[in-house]
C-alpha cells in the first residue's frame, strides 16, 4: 500500500499587509499579521473545513493558496510544484487545476454576460473553446455543448443559460459559480463562504450539490467558513483558526466530540443549536472582549487576552508562560494537535462540573 | 386593565403594501399576534418573508411609500393606545419609553459624531427631567448592566472607537434606557461573529431581566430562536405560517414549511447526514400565486391548495396554529419523511 499524498500541501505560510503612515512619502509604519505560519494539508477527494471568525485570516489564506495576493514567507506545493515561485504564465496555466468559488454570488458574477458566457470564459481563456466544436474525445477543445453540460451538472436548466445573472436566484447563481469553477475539470476546489449568502433552505440545497459532484468528480475541497455547523456537516477535516494562527486541527469528529484548544471550546459552545431542550441545557463559555488588533497582536499565545483558561485558572508562572511562548500545534493526548499550552488540563465545563458536585 | 389582557402589543390584520414598478408589492398580508407582558416572542422566517417589515410597520418606521393597513395596539401603563395612524408627537413619546427597537447595524442606530455616553444620556432625558450629570451617571451604569468593560472609560468613546459588538451593546444599553414595556430586536446578532453573538445574547436576556420588558425577537437563525424565545411565530410570504409554543414549533411542526426550515439546518449536534433541502425559492410579493404561497415548493400540494389559501387554523394542542390544509397528516413526520434529500432541483 502507497501512502497517501496531499495534493496541496502548505508549509509555515506568512501574509503580512504593510500598513502606512499617512505623511508624503507613506512609509511602511507596520504590518498586519493577517496569516502567520500556517501549515496544513490536503489530501485527494476530501474536504478540509478552514473555521475561524471575520479577520482571523482564513480568506487571505485561500487567496494566497492561488496566488491571487503574493505570499510574504512559506511553501505552497501542489502536487510536487511549489506555487510560491511559480512564473505568471505557468501559474496561469495551473489554475486549471485549482479553482475558487467566492462567497458573494452577487458580486462574482459579471452582470453584463449571460450565464452560457459566464461559463464558458474560463475555457475561452485557456483557448479551449469553440463555440461549434462538438465535446468529442478527439478534440480538446469544446463547445456550447459543454457549458449546456455544466449548467445541468449544478442542477440548473441549460435552456436558461442566455439568462443574465440578475434573473436567477441567489442559489442559482452561487450554482452558475460553481459551473464556472468547474469548466476546467480542476481537481482542487477552494470554497469561500460559498453558503453564507444563502437562505438555509436554499443552502441545503448547494451543500448537498457540493458533497455530489465531490463524490461524482473526485475533487478536493478547502472549504472555508466562519460557520462550524456547516463545516460540521461538510468537511472530514478541520482547521480552526484564530488571528491568523491555526490553534487546532483535527478530524472533524475528534475536533467536535474531544475539542483541546479553550478558543474552539468556546467556539463550539457558542453556536447556538436549533433545538430548544439541548440549547437550553447547555453550559456555554462565554468569552470575554473582542478579537485584538492583528497590527499589534498579543505576544505569545494570541488567544491569551479573551482565554478562561488564562483568566481563570492558570497561576502566575503559568501564565508568564502563555505572554512570552508562542503554544506550538502538538498533541495533548487528545489525538490530534492543538496550539494551546495546557490543553492537557481538564477542560473548562469539566472543571466546573467539578466545582459544583464539591460545592454541593 | 383594558380587554388586551395582560397583552403588552397587540397587532390585528396587519397589512402592508409598496408601490413600486412593477405592480403593488404585498410585504405583509394579515399577520395577528399578541405579545404577553415578560415573554419573548421569536419571528422566523427567511429574507423577504415580511418579518422585518412588519416589525418596522408596529414601529411606525416605514418609508412614506408604504401603505399600512389593521391595527396595531399598545397596551401600555398609560392604557392602550392605536399606534398605527398616531401622530409623531404620540409616537414619539411611546418611542423608547413604551417600546424600543434594536437594528441589525449598530452603526447606523448610533450617531457617529455623539460620544456614546452623550447618546446614551439623550435618550434618558427625553423621556425623564433630569440633570446631564444623573443621566451620565445612569449611562454609565447601563454600559456595565450590558457588560462593557471599563465604562468610566468608555462612556466618552465614539462609536467608531468600539468594535462591532461593543456598539450593538450599547445600542442595547440604549434600548434599555427607559425601562420600556416592549423591546424589538430585528436581527440583533446577524452581523456579528459567533463569540460575540453570544455575548449579545447574554446582554438580551440581562436587558429583559432588568426592565421586565417584553421583547419581540426578530432572526432568521433557528438556534437563536431555540435559546431565547418561548412562543414562535414562523413567517411565509408575508403571513404568519405558522404559530406556537418553541417546543411546538421545534418538535411536533404541523407546517410543511416549518419541517423545511428544520431538514435544511446542518446541525453542530448530529454526524454527518444528508440535508433535506425545500425545491425553488420563496416566490415574489409582487405575483403571489393563487393558493397557498408555499404549494409550489411543497411535496404535500395538492388540487386544494392551488386553489384556497388556507386560514391560520388550531391544529394539535391548544394555541398551536397551522396554516396548512393537511396539517393534521403531519403528526409526527420527520423533515425526511418529506422531502427528499435532492442536490440538483432545476428551480432552486
Amino acid at each position: 500500500m502507497t501512502v497517501l499524498q496531499p495534493v496541496l500541501s502548505v508549509r509555515n505560510l506568512v501574509k503580512h499587509f504593510p500598513v502606512r503612515g499617512r505623511g508624503l512619502l507613506r512609509r511602511r509604519v507596520s504590518d498586519v499579521h493577517a496569516v502567520c505560519d500556517v501549515s496544513f494539508d490536503l489530501y485527494p477527494h476530501e474536504t478540509l473545513g478552514l473555521v475561524g471568525e471575520s479577520g482571523c485570516g482564513k480568506t487571505t489564506t485561500a487567496r494566497v493558496l492561488l496566488n491571487l495576493q503574493p505570499a510574504t514567507a512559506g511553501h505552497i506545493r501542489y502536487q510536487g510544484t511549489e506555487l510560491t515561485s511559480l512564473p505568471r504564465k505557468a501559474m496561469q496555466r495551473l489554475r486549471r487545476e485549482l479553482q475558487i468559488v467566492f462567497q458573494d454570488p452577487y458580486a462574482a458574477l459579471d452582470p453584463r454576460l449571460p450565464a452560457n458566457e459566464i461559463i464558458a470564459e474560463p475555457l475561452r481563456i485557456h483557448g479551449l473553446y469553440s463555440p461549434s466544436a462538438s465535446d468529442s474525445i478527439a478534440s480538446d477543445s469544446c463547445g456550447r455543448d459543454k457549458v449546456r453540460e455544466l449548467l445541468a451538472l449544478v442542477g440548473l436548466k441549460p435552456e436558461h443559460g442566455n439568462r443574465f445573472p440578475h434573473e436567477f436566484s441567489g442559489g442559482q447563481r452561487q450554482r452558475i459559480g460553481i459551473a464556472r469553477a468547474l469548466a476546467l475539470r480542476p481537481k482542487v476546489l477552494i470554497l469561500d463562504e460559498p453558503v453564507s449568502a444563502l437562505d438555509v433552505s436554499v443552502q441545503a440545497g448547494v451543500l448537498n450539490l457540493l458533497a455530489d459532484l465531490q463524490a461524482q468528480l473526485g475533487l478536493s475541497y478547502l472549504f472555508v467558513s466562519h460557520d462550524l455547523s456547516v463545516v460540521r456537516h461538510v468537511a472530514d477535516r478541520i482547521a480552526v483558526m484564530y488571528l491568523g494562527r491555526i490553534v487546532e486541527t483535527g478530524t472533524s469528529d475528534e475536533l467536535f466530540s474531544a475539542p483541546a484548544h479553550p478558543y474552539t471550546q468556546a467556539l463550539i459552545s457558542a453556536i447556538p443549536l436549533p433545538d430548544p431542550r439541548k440549547e437550553r441545557a447547555r453550559e456555554r463559555i462565554i468569552l470575554t472582549g473582542d478579537v485584538p488588533n492583528p497590527a499589534n497582536p498579543p505576544s505569545g499565545c494570541r488567544f491569551r487576552t479573551r482565554c478562561p483558561l488564562f483568566t481563570a485558572q492558570l497561576t502566575d508562572p503559568q501564565r508568564h508562560r502563555c505572554t512570552t511562548e508562542i503554544p506550538p500545534l502538538t498533541d495533548h493526548g487528545h489525538g490530534h494537535p492543538a496550539a494551546c499550552h495546557y490543553a492537557d488540563l481538564p477542560s473548562l465545563s469539566a472543571v466546573r462540573a467539578l466545582r459544583e458536585r464539591e460545592g454541593r | 386593565m383594558t380587554a388586551m389582557g395582560d397583552a403588552v402589543l397587540e397587532v390585528a390584520d396587519l397589512r402592508v403594501e409598496f408601490r413600486t414598478d412593477e405592480g403593488r408589492a404585498q410585504a405583509v398580508r394579515g399577520v395577528n399576534y399578541q405579545l404577553h407582558r415578560g415573554e419573548v416572542l421569536g419571528i422566523v422566517g427567511e429574507s423577504g418573508s415580511g418579518k422585518s417589515v412588519a416589525s418596522m410597520a408596529v414601529m411606525g418606521l416605514l418609508p412614506g411609500s408604504a401603505r399600512v393597513f389593521g391595527s396595531v395596539r399598545f397596551g401600555g401603563r398609560s392604557g392602550g393606545t392605536e399606534l398605527l395612524g398616531a401622530s409623531d408627537s404620540e409616537f414619539s413619546r411611546v418611542r423608547g419609553q413604551g417600546i424600543s427597537m434594536i437594528f441589525q447595524d449598530p452603526m447606523s442606530s448610533l450617531n457617529p459624531v455623539y460620544t456614546v455616553g452623550y447618546q446614551i444620556a439623550e435618550a434618558i432625558r427625553a423621556h425623564h427631567d433630569v440633570s446631564r450629570a444623573a443621566a451620565r451617571k445612569q449611562a454609565m451604569e447601563l454600559l456595565e448592566a450590558v457588560s462593557i468593560p471599563n465604562p468610566t472609560e468608555r462612556v466618552d468613546n465614539y462609536p467608531h472607537e468600539l468594535s462591532g459588538g461593543m456598539r450593538q451593546r450599547v445600542v442595547i444599553a440604549i434600548a434599555m434606557a427607559n425601562r420600556p414595556e416592549v423591546i424589538i430586536a430585528d436581527e440583533p446578532t446577524t452581523a456579528l461573529d459567533v463569540t460575540v453573538q453570544a455575548q449579545i445574547l447574554e446582554a438580551l436576556r440581562t436587558a429583559k431581566v432588568q426592565t421586565g420588558a417584553a421583547m419581540l425577537l426578530i432572526t432568521h437563525d433557528l438556534g437563536v430562536i431555540a435559546g431565547q424565545a418561548d412562543r414562535v411565530l414562523v413567517m411565509y410570504a408575508g403571513r404568519v405560517v405558522e404559530a406556537g409554543t418553541v417546543e411546538e414549533i421545534f418538535y411536533t411542526p404541523r407546517m410543511p414549511y416549518t419541517l423545511g426550515l428544520l431538514g435544511s439546518q446542518p446541525r453542530l449536534d448530529e454526524r454527518r447526514t444528508r440535508l433535506h433541502p425545500i425545491s425553488g425559492v420563496p416566490p415574489s410579493v409582487i405575483d403571489l400565486p393563487s393558493g397557498c404561497p408555499f404549494a409550489p415548493r411543497c411535496p404535500l400540494a395538492a388540487p386544494v391548495c392551488e386553489a384556497e389559501e388556507p386560514p391560520l387554523a388550531a391544529t394539535g394542542s391548544n394555541g398551536h396554529l397551522s396554516a396548512c390544509h393537511f396539517s393534521d397528516q403531519l403528526a409526527g413526520l420527520e423533515p425526511g419523511d418529506l422531502f427528499r434529500p435532492l442536490s440538483r432541483d432545476t428551480a432552486s
